[in-house]
């Protein structure tokens, strides 16, 4: 009986763990640049690779101009 | 149609869009929603820097057409179509393909010439027609 409630508490607290972990990782957004050429092709860099972080602070500062 | 009404269309249709200034490949602001006129050409830089630094980023002859930038607090859209481009900003999570296609009917009214005034043609005279 104590091993059963055992396995049991341990299946739940697996189950909260992997929706909590799921739910963070899903809700949090990375931010990205989606770029779309002329010959339909199109290119993402999101946050983190080096074009990203060259050319996310100049939007960022379009935005907050935007918003004066 | 004009930038302005353009742009004055564009706003109505989108309640995505919080701002968005019409501009030419030289950088020239053709119209602007925002009512300070640094902030639209603040705008205007970074869109040109966007499309400069993506552009780099191809080593073949295709052209950047159009560009999403989304961050946490908003996205910022760039779409250039025959010498003239837009620059958008939206709240996070916009509806991108509607954005985009918003920016672009925009783009070709802010390009149609004015409609001219129709000149009517006075009617022709009615000739008698002799009687036999």
């Amino acid at each position: 009986m104590r091993r059963k409630l055992l396995a049991l508490a341990g299946f739940a607290t697996g189950l909260f763990a992997g929706t909590f972990l799921y739910r963070r990782s899903s809700g949090r957004r990375r931010d990205r640049i989606d770029v779309y050429f002329a010959d339909g092709s199109m290119v993402s860099f999101v946050d983190g690779s080096p074009e990203a972080e060259r050319l996310l602070p100049v939007a960022r500062r379009a935005l907050a101009a935007a918003r004066r | 149609m004009d930038a302005s009404q353009a742009l004055a269309d564009l706003t109505e249709i989108s309640s995505q869009i919080e701002a968005a200034v019409l501009f030419d490949e030289g950088g020239a602001v053709l119209g602007s929603t925002l009512d300070d006129a640094a902030a639209g050409e603040e705008l205007v830089r970074s869109a040109g820097s966007l499309l400069a630094g993506t552009g780099e980023f191809r080593s073949g002859d295709a052209a950047v057409t159009q560009l999403e930038a989304s961050t946490r607090d908003g996205s910022v859209f760039v779409v250039r179509d025959e010498g003239r481009c837009i620059v958008a900003t939206t709240a996070p999570d916009p509806t991108v393909g509607l954005v985009f296609y918003d920016l672009k009917s925009c783009l070709r009214g802010a390009a149609e010439e004015p409609e001219k005034p129709k000149r009517r043609r006075r009617a022709a005279p009615k000739s008698e027609e002799p009687a036999e």
